[in-house]
């Protein structure tokens, strides 16, 4: 008779150190293979799982082994149809006899692979060196919320906080140690007693039996009466202390020029880097509020759809979104509580005059609400090549450069192509600022 | 009469429970120890599901294994042929232990279960017990022990010493893996205490045979010098024990720059190494054991009406695609299928010893027309591996059925020229030729530790006995050396030698030494 035995149930993954080994191991192919398609691909894309092709280079198990182009060997082929001896077959260009079969052992194709990283692992490595600013740490110590945690047990609280469990059994160790008489015994004697009383004639000795039962009876009633069930004494809660704990709520402004200036391209590039924006603070926050706010020459907070697909046109006054972002700071999003989070696109195109009171509402208000405020310009291919990085450019930019001098949470950058977008990001969040403690 | 029939069947349709798989597991010993008179060790079969299946492929088959990217690489690229339906899974897994453990796939109907039961805890099982090589090079029982051992002992390494620094020995140990084999002899063991036994042996035999008159002998000048030389280095080779075919045994022991544990590492490799080595040599006769098994068992199962038409049908078709063989110029051609030629000279055997012509008799006459079918069978299995097996027992007639022909290969020539085919002039000429690819000794390369001086430069001297002029990939050649290099910690260098001649052919000379 076999032993059988169901393994079926055992765990699965036995595998997953070997496969996280392996992605150590080729952890630099990935990552390039991964920004190559996310340049490539739709952006948002990027928060899925993703077939990855790995090289095989990457992972290369060298070992002696014998060159086919060199030196004489012998095939044994099956299926001869025509051949005699002595006829000679032309070998085909690449070398190596006519399917004179791969070498056995560790036969793999030599192809890439493919292989499948799951979302986790693909956002890992996206975000692999990016941090969001430091002072965002500095910021935490402040903005405090309490969660209550469980530890340990009292013997004072509400009753909603009872621990059955360990009340039940101190109660039991108390009435063992205090022989509080047990309900079977009880029983015992009251069925005793029922039996003598349905008797018709009672004997002398029986007589007596049943007054002293009834005597007992009534010892131990008395004694289950002065020693309780459940005393006062045994009674424990479960004990709450408040920790605190650091804030995790951010809200993120996504805010966009919607003039007609800005054509489908425009609002392309935008909406690839806010979706980027927010796959990189859902990584570090439970909670992430989004306000989407447009403007033309008034603003107004709008749903996502709305923001990214419906047109208006008017003229540009970049202010008004200002003013509308700070309005619902005000009303929503105290920033003691809140991390806040912005982004701006737009082409860089204002009503004149308005740039200023822009720079001057960032450098006076905002920029001491806000953790962050990332200013993105999205500009022509032909104008990158006139710009470049030079300070000149549209009012906007002119205006922004100048709190960009005197905020250090402030950043600002340029894009002209899809291809810009994962570079600048990059640069935006690159883990190395230190930057001061706001006041 | 049909009533009868079914109340005898074992199983009915294709789902399975532990019951049916107990009852059938019976009958299926009753027919493989009572009838067929296999002799195999207790059995343990374990029921897994497909991922589990995944997991035990990219472990090498073992339950039990270290952790390594390798084994983590296999099985991404396995679980990606498997998940784009390129490749189906096996039906079983079979371990060459003591309980002989079977990984049966959950998702095998019953008809399968069976078959795969007398394929593996039967066919393979015996094979596993008996085969001289087995028996041999292979410790059944400790296998399973050890590798528990080995893979709590990796674990503690990485713990203590980082996973990076285990990773890079592992990296060294596993280019090595297929020169960490003893191929002719199993390591020494001597115990201390037996060898200065030995030494003491050897002082007192010089003592008494010592004669003053050999120190009168008169030298001549010239040599002395290169005699005394010559005389060390054979010293020295002598004390090695060299040369030595197995580098990493080499390396753990001589090696000067190894902490223990990573000494500790390599032995594992090795020993891991020679558990396999007896598999890759056996490969046709293992898979032509099996086969053979189990298709007579089911076979014998059917005409004891245990089983009825429908499973035999399935099974048939499944034996059918197992033992599949295209020619060599079918797109599907990859090679000779070793289930194929395993079975096929398996049951060619059988025809010999009960219904020979008149060519058998001729070339087998120790066997032919014996009888004895079963007997002749059991003692090839328990004797021979795949190179001496078709040496001996490929008859013509299965050259012809097979329609093999053997090609020879120069890479000077433009072109491949048949040698021989499946005639009257070629059969001996086709069985040789095909026994010698079966043999390990012929197409792996030859590689061994010429000398080493160890209070000199200590510089390690591979050599390379080239055979047929088959040189060694050189990206890889020089990709190990340099794991040979972190190893050894000093000087390596590496060359090639014609077997025939003894020309040296190329010599990598020794790098930098290693950091």
């Amino acid at each position: 008779m076999p032993n059988f035995i169901d393994r079926r149930l055992n765990p699965k993954d036995r595998s997953l150190g070997n496969r996280q080994r392996f992605l150590k191991r080729v952890h630099d192919e990935l990552k390039r293979s991964i920004r190559d398609q996310v340049k490539s691909d739709k952006i948002a894309d990027v928060d899925a799982a993703h077939g990855v092709p790995v090289p095989k280079r990457g992972a290369d198990e060298p070992g002696f082994r014998h060159s086919i182009g060199s030196g004489e060997r012998d095939h044994v082929l099956p299926g001869n149809e025509t051949f005699s001896p002595g006829d000679r077959l032309k070998k085909p260009e690449a070398g190596g006899g006519g399917g004179g079969g791969r070498s056995a052992g560790r036969g793999e194709g030599d192809d890439d692979f493919v292989f499948v990283l799951s979302r986790d692992e693909v956002l890992d490595l996206f975000f692999e060196d990016l941090e969001l600013p430091d002072m965002v740490k500095l910021n935490l110590k402040e903005t405090v919320t309490y969660k209550p945690h469980r530890v340990g047990f009292t013997t004072a609280g509400t009753p909603s906080n009872i621990n059955v469990g360990r009340t039940m059994r101190n109660s039991f160790g108390r009435r063992i140690a205090l022989r509080r008489p047990r309900s079977t015994e009880f029983e015992d004697v009251v069925a005793a007693i029922a039996e003598l009383e349905d008797e018709e004639q009672l004997s002398q000795p029986q007589r007596r039996r049943l007054l002293q039962l009834r005597e007992e009876l009534e010892a131990l009633e008395r004694r289950r009466k002065r020693i309780a069930y459940v005393d006062p004494v045994d009674v424990r809660f479960n004990r709450f202390e408040r920790q605190p704990v650091p804030n995790a709520c951010a809200v993120m402004f996504c805010l966009m020029d919607v003039s007609a200036s800005m054509g489908e391209r425009e609002k392309d590039l935008a909406k690839r880097f806010f979706v980027l924006l927010h796959l990189f603070l859902k990584r570090r926050y439970e909670r992430i509020d989004i306000v989407f706010i447009r403007h033309t020459d008034e603003a107004r907070e709008v749903d996502e759809d709305t923001f990214f697909f419906s047109k208006q046109s008017g003229g540009t006054v970049v202010s008004t979104a200002l003013e509308e972002m700070q309005r619902v700071i005000v009303d929503r999003y105290p920033p003691h509580i809140w991390n806040i989070y912005a982004a701006q696109a737009s082409d860089g195109d204002n009503a004149s005059g308005d740039s200023e009171r822009c720079a001057e509402l960032l450098r006076d208000e905002l920029m001491k609400r806000c953790q962050y405020y990332a200013y993105v310009e999205i500009i022509d291919e032909r104008e990158s090549e006139i710009f470049g990085s030079t300070d000149n450019g549209t009012s906007l930019w002119r205006a922004y450069r100048t709190v960009d001098g005197a905020v250090p949470n402030f950043q600002m950058a340029r894009i002209a192509r899809p291809a810009d977008i994962y570079p600048v990001f990059h640069k935006l969040f690159a883990r190395h600022k230190v930057v001061q403690l706001r006041r | 009469m049909v009533r009868q029939a079914t109340s005898t069947l074992l199983f009915e349709g294709s789902e399975w429970n532990f019951a049916m798989l107990s009852r059938a597991y019976e009958a299926i010993e009753e027919i493989a120890v009572g009838e067929m008179g296999l002799d195999v060790y207790p059995n343990q079969i374990e029921i897994i599901s497909s991922e589990q299946m995944l997991d035990a492929y990219s472990s090498i088959g073992m339950p039990l294994m270290y952790q390594h990217w390798s084994f983590g690489k296999r099985f991404v690229f396995e679980n990606h042929l498997y998940r784009k339906g390129n490749r189906g899974l096996a039906y079983e897994l079979v371990i060459n232990s003591d309980p002989c453990i079977t990984y049966l796939m959950e998702e095998n109907t019953m008809p399968m279960q069976a078959l795969v039961i007398a394929h593996a805890s039967f066919g393979h099982n015996h094979f596993f017990k008996n085969n001289y090589l087995f028996r041999q090079w292979t410790d059944a029982g400790a296998i399973l022990g050890y590798m528990d051992f080995a893979k709590k002992y990796v674990a503690k390494c990485e713990e203590r010493h980082g996973l990076r620094a285990v990773e890079e020995i592992l990296d060294s140990a596993h280019a090595l893996m297929d020169q960490g084999v003893f191929h002719y002899r199993r390591p020494p063991r001597l115990s201390p205490a037996k060898v200065t036994e030995r030494a003491r042996e050897r002082l007192e035999y010089e003592e008494q045979t010592y004669s003053d008159l050999w120190r009168t002998l008169p030298t001549t000048d010239g040599s002395t010098g290169i005699e005394e030389a010559e005389r060390e280095v054979l010293e020295r080779k002598k004390a090695l024990n060299l040369p030595e075919e197995n580098l990493l045994y080499f390396l753990e022991k001589h090696s000067l720059i190894l902490e223990p544990w990573q000494r500790e590492i390599l032995r594992i490799v090795r020993i891991i190494a020679q558990y396999f080595y007896p598999q890759g040599q056996t490969k046709v006769m293992n898979e032509g054991c099996a086969t053979f098994v189990h298709y007579t068992i089911i076979n014998r199962l059917f005409d004891q009406g245990r089983m009825s038409e429908g499973a035999m049908l399935e099974l048939l078709a499944s034996h059918a695609n197992v033992v599949f063989q295209p020619g060599f110029s079918d797109p599907r051609y990859s090679g000779i299928n070793p289930y194929a030629l395993g079975f096929a000279m398996m049951q060619d055997i059988e025809r010999i010893c009960t219904k020979p012509t008149a060519e058998d008799k001729d070339w087998f006459p120790d066997f032919a027309g014996n009888g004895d079918w079963m007997g002749t069978l059991i003692e090839a299995w328990e004797n021979h591996r795949d190179e001496s097996f078709i040496l001996q027992y490929l008859s013509p007639a299965l050259i012809r059925k097979f329609r093999l022909f053997n090609l020879t290969d120069r890479a000077t020539d433009r072109f491949c020229e048949v040698a021989s085919i499946h005639d009257e002039r070629g059969y001996s000429a086709v069985r040789a030729a095909l026994a010698r690819i079966y043999d390990p000794g012929a197409n792996r390369p030859d590689i061994e530790v010429a000398d080493v001086n160890l209070l000199g430069d200590r510089q390690l001297r591979l050599r390379h006995m080239v055979k047929n002029g088959q040189l060694l990939e050189e990206v890889n050649r020089d990709a190990t050396l340099a794991h040979v290099r972190r190893l050894w910690g000093y000087g390596v260098s590496l060359e090639g030698v014609d077997a025939s001649t003894g020309a040296v052919l190329y010599a990598c000379p020794s790098g930098e030494a290693a950091a």
